[in-house]
């Protein structure tokens, strides 16, 4: 958090100063920024963009694993329970995946993220499993607001499932002292599967807070009806749910059930669901249209049919002069059937030449 | 559609409307077949024994190595452009650091003039060649790092890169060797093929050729902005378009003026405290001359040289993807070397496998050359290829050779010259067409 408003002023001079090294620099180095060059030396300095460096991965369970990360000076700090999305190079591909912070505070510097590898996940099992230490990857700041207020509640229930333990444990790594009253409930598929099942179990023991965990295998689905037993007081907790989409969608039910939605905060690991498709709805943002294309007519004449100035250049593909940014959605590239899908926040370069929509499409055009 | 062959595609196989014929490598049943016309330096067309079924099967093979190799594109791929601009960085950092020396003499003689000079003219050409041209393409795009990618690159040349961008990738390589389509042909100011008529104009183009290729980058940026169309249409151009051109002109004259003051004016005033300013301005200079005559060098041995065809512009209607392909083979040549040549020539020196995949990574192209070649082979297509040094002189000798009108029965060349000069001192008008 930040310390920054406490620091003097810079004086009017040293600004001119500094202004005129940086136009200096960048006289010398025109096309290119400085910045382009001092990455090479020391690609974490102040006034380079977020990005961290790789310090370990430790392994938590059999398929998670703890990755510290070093942010470069641009990193603004984090309140707990928010997340990063970090930009990795799998097979020389650029992947961007959210991911909750989960270090407690820390004297050197660097922030963690814990990550479950799933079944066919690209991005998971590759943290998991492949990278390496020292690898560089790219940073979002920390952004959401599954966090805890201030002043902090005074009984709080935490209810989690596999991964979505992670915003919670960064949570409890930081408040545990003061939090006064805290009830973490929390499943997974086995007691072997709890992901930080060692630490919680230890601050259970030592009565800070009291866990009761939920094993799938032996104990089937959690449901909910149960809470009445586990945690009676329930309904008086401020409560913070995370997990698989079946058990966010469960708690919510319940606490509007009871009236008490205003106390239930959700985070969700998988915000929106692309599922491609034959064609679909391309909305050009910019231009506030929306129109309907089918999945052979490429983006670029769907587009135009529509009277939408696009850019264009070949209509085959090899000039990159039709390049659109997919803010969202799935298209298919019509030479080789290839799919290119883009969550919200991926913006993904696109030729629309040769991509046709397949599924609900948001251009920024 | 043209899906590359066992893939998971289910784009439908009728398009609802009609797109872009080159899309498919299907020839559309209802439109003749048109042979492309080839130079009159040529005996015959070097298509004109296949058969539409031939040019479309010479397509799929083309989309299958196409989707092999961009499939398999990786991290090896990605490590190699790293590679590279990074040793370009450091080479053109390390060069200019060792030219803040270059007016200190060791026994007579600058040795840090030379090696910076040296340095700095091998960055320049990495940066715009195997760096500049090929991200520019989009080769990289697929990487998805905003850093280095199609859409943010700027070069260090004078042409702006959305404009380049638009001349080059968009109407250079789509319309490759089309006469009065393909403005690359002679660059408006020569005439490299035999069916580009003659004027005046032309009887100095080895003139025209050597101040073209010292001042390359600047060519390129006046040949962009279409210059030459400008001037000549501007009293017909509507006062929209005029307001369009000069702001793409101003873009230039921006861009140009930020080159022109680094290299002469800031990084030879940090040399002043070594007295080197004056040397760091001439060891620029030439590093943008070699630059420059290196890359015009390695272009025109691209398509000009003998052997390689040229198109008319009906030929190029509806064209399939096969056809398309086709014309890319026959319209380029490549250069023989070794590695580091390919690499200095920005893998230009692949310039067939370049022009067929324009945005395949430059660094796989000589991995799918044997097979592009032993395709050519089994269709009995012309494989154009030779040194630097034999594909530039021929095309020098070409441009001396075609500076002077065609050869025609009945007609002496120099009659034809001589009425051309007459003509110019009645009217000022050199572009008259013999
Ligand atoms: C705000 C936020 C915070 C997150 N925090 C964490 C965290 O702390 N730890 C963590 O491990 N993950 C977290 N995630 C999920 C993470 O961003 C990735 O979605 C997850 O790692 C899967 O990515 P992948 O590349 O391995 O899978 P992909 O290759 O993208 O997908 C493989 C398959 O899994 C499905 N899939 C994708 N994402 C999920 C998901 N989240 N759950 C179930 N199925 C999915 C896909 O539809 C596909 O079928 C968070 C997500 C969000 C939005
Ligand atoms: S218009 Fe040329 S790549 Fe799309």
């Amino acid at each position: 958090m930040s310390t920054s408003t406490l620091t003097r002023p810079t004086p009017p001079w040293r600004l001119r100063v500094r202004d005129g090294l940086v136009g200096l620099a960048e006289a010398l180095t025109t096309p290119l920024v400085p910045g382009d060059y001092l990455d090479l030396i020391s690609p974490l300095r102040a006034g380079a963009d977020l990005r961290a460096r790789i310090v370990s991965i430790t392994s938590e369970t059999a398929d998670a694993a703890t990755i510290t990360l070093r942010p470069s000076r641009a990193w603004r700090g984090h309140r707990p329970g928010q997340y990063i999305r970090v930009g990795i190079d799998i097979d020389g591909v650029r992947n961007w995946r959210a991911y909750s912070l989960t270090h407690a505070p820390t004297a050197d510097g660097t922030i963690s993220i814990t990550t479950k590898a799933i079944p066919e996940g690209k991005v998971s099992n590759h943290l998991v499993r492949d990278a390496r230490p020292g690898t560089m990857v790219m940073l979002d700041q920390a952004t959401g607001d599954f966090t805890l207020p201030a002043p902090l509640p005074e009984k709080v229930l935490f209810l989690t499932a596999g991964s979505g333990i992670t915003p919670v444990m960064g949570m409890l790594r930081h408040y545990l002292g003061d939090l006064a009253d805290v009830v973490h409930v929390h499943a997974a598929p086995t007691r072997s599967a709890v992901i930080f099942g060692g630490e919680l179990r230890s601050y259970a023991a030592a009565g800070r807070i009291r866990f009761h965990e939920h094993h799938d295998d032996v104990d089937g689905i959690l449901d909910l009806a149960d809470l009445d037993r586990i945690v009676p007081d329930w309904h008086e907790r401020e409560v913070w749910t995370c997990g698989p989409t079946g058990l966010l969608d469960a708690a919510e039910a319940h606490w509007a059930a009871a009236g008490l939605a205003d106390r239930h905060h959700v985070e969700r690991f998988r915000p929106t669901v692309i599922e491609p498709g034959e064609g679909g709805t391309v909305t050009f943002d910019r231009s506030a249209r929306t129109i309907d294309a089918d999945g052979g007519t490429p983006i670029l004449d769907a587009g135009e049919d529509a009277g939408l100035l696009m850019p264009s250049g070949c209509r085959m593909g090899i000039c990159f002069g039709c390049v659109v940014t997919l803010r969202e959605g799935a298209v298919r590239d019509l030479r080789t059937g290839d799919l290119t899908i883009a969550e919200p926040g991926d913006d993904l370069p696109i030729q629309t030449c040769v991509n046709a929509a397949a599924g609900a499409c948001h251009l920024d055009l | 559609m043209t899906l590359a062959p066992e893939r998971p595609a289910t784009a439908p196989t009728t398009p609802t409307r009609a797109v872009n014929s080159r899309l498919s490598v299907e020839s559309a049943t209802d439109r003749p077949q048109r042979a492309p016309k080839t130079s009159s330096s040529l005996p015959a067309n070097p298509a004109a024994h296949l058969t539409p079924e031939q040019i479309e099967e010479i397509g799929r093979e083309l989309d299958a190595i196409r989707a092999e190799v961009m499939d398999s594109r990786g991290a090896k791929d990605a490590a190699y452009i790293r590679k590279v601009i990074k040793t370009q960085r450091y080479l053109e950092m390390g060069s200019r650091a060792v030219l803040l020396f270059s007016g200190v003499k060791v026994k007579g003689f600058r040795p840090a003039w030379w090696l910076g000079t040296a340095g700095l003219s091998a960055a320049k050409i990495l940066e715009n060649m195997e760096i500049g041209h090929n991200v520019m393409h989009g080769q990289w795009d697929w990487m998805r790092d905003p850093k280095i990618h199609s859409t943010q690159w700027e070069w260090d040349n004078a042409s702006p890169s959305k404009q380049w961008k638009h001349s080059h990738n968009e109407l250079h390589h789509t319309f490759t060797n089309v006469l009065g389509r393909d403005n690359d042909l002679g660059y408006g100011i020569l005439r490299v093929d035999e069916d580009q008529p003659w004027t005046l104009f032309y009887l100095f183009q080895p003139v025209w050729h050597v101040g073209n290729a010292l001042l390359f980058e600047y060519g390129i940026a006046a040949y962009d902005l279409e210059l030459g169309g400008y001037l000549a249409k501007r009293k017909r151009m509507s006062a929209e378009d005029k307001a369009a051109w000069r702001t793409e002109a101003m873009e230039v004259v921006a861009k140009v003026k930020r080159q022109v003051t680094r290299d002469y004016v800031v990084h030879p005033a940090m040399s002043l405290p070594t007295g080197s300013a004056r040397t760091t301005i001439t060891a620029n200079l030439v590093a943008n001359l070699v630059r420059n005559v290196w890359t015009n060098t390695v272009i025109i041995c691209g398509h000009f040289p003998p052997g390689i065809a040229v198109f008319e512009k009906t030929s190029i209607e509806g064209e399939t993807r096969g056809e398309w392909y086709l014309r890319q083979m026959l319209g380029s040549g490549n250069l023989t070397g070794s590695k580091a040549m390919h690499v200095m020539t920005g893998n230009l020196s692949h310039q067939i496998e370049h022009h067929l995949f324009p945005d395949m990574p430059s660094n796989r192209y000589a991995e799918i050359a044997p097979r592009i070649r032993d395709l050519m082979d089994r269709y009995d297509l012309p494989y154009v290829t030779g040194s630097l040094a034999k594909q530039s002189a021929s095309v020098y000798w070409k441009v001396v050779q075609l500076s002077l009108p065609n050869k025609v029965e009945g007609r002496r060349r120099r009659d034809v010259v001589l009425k051309a000069a007459r003509h110019f001192a009645r009217t000022g008008n050199l572009g008259r067409r013999y």
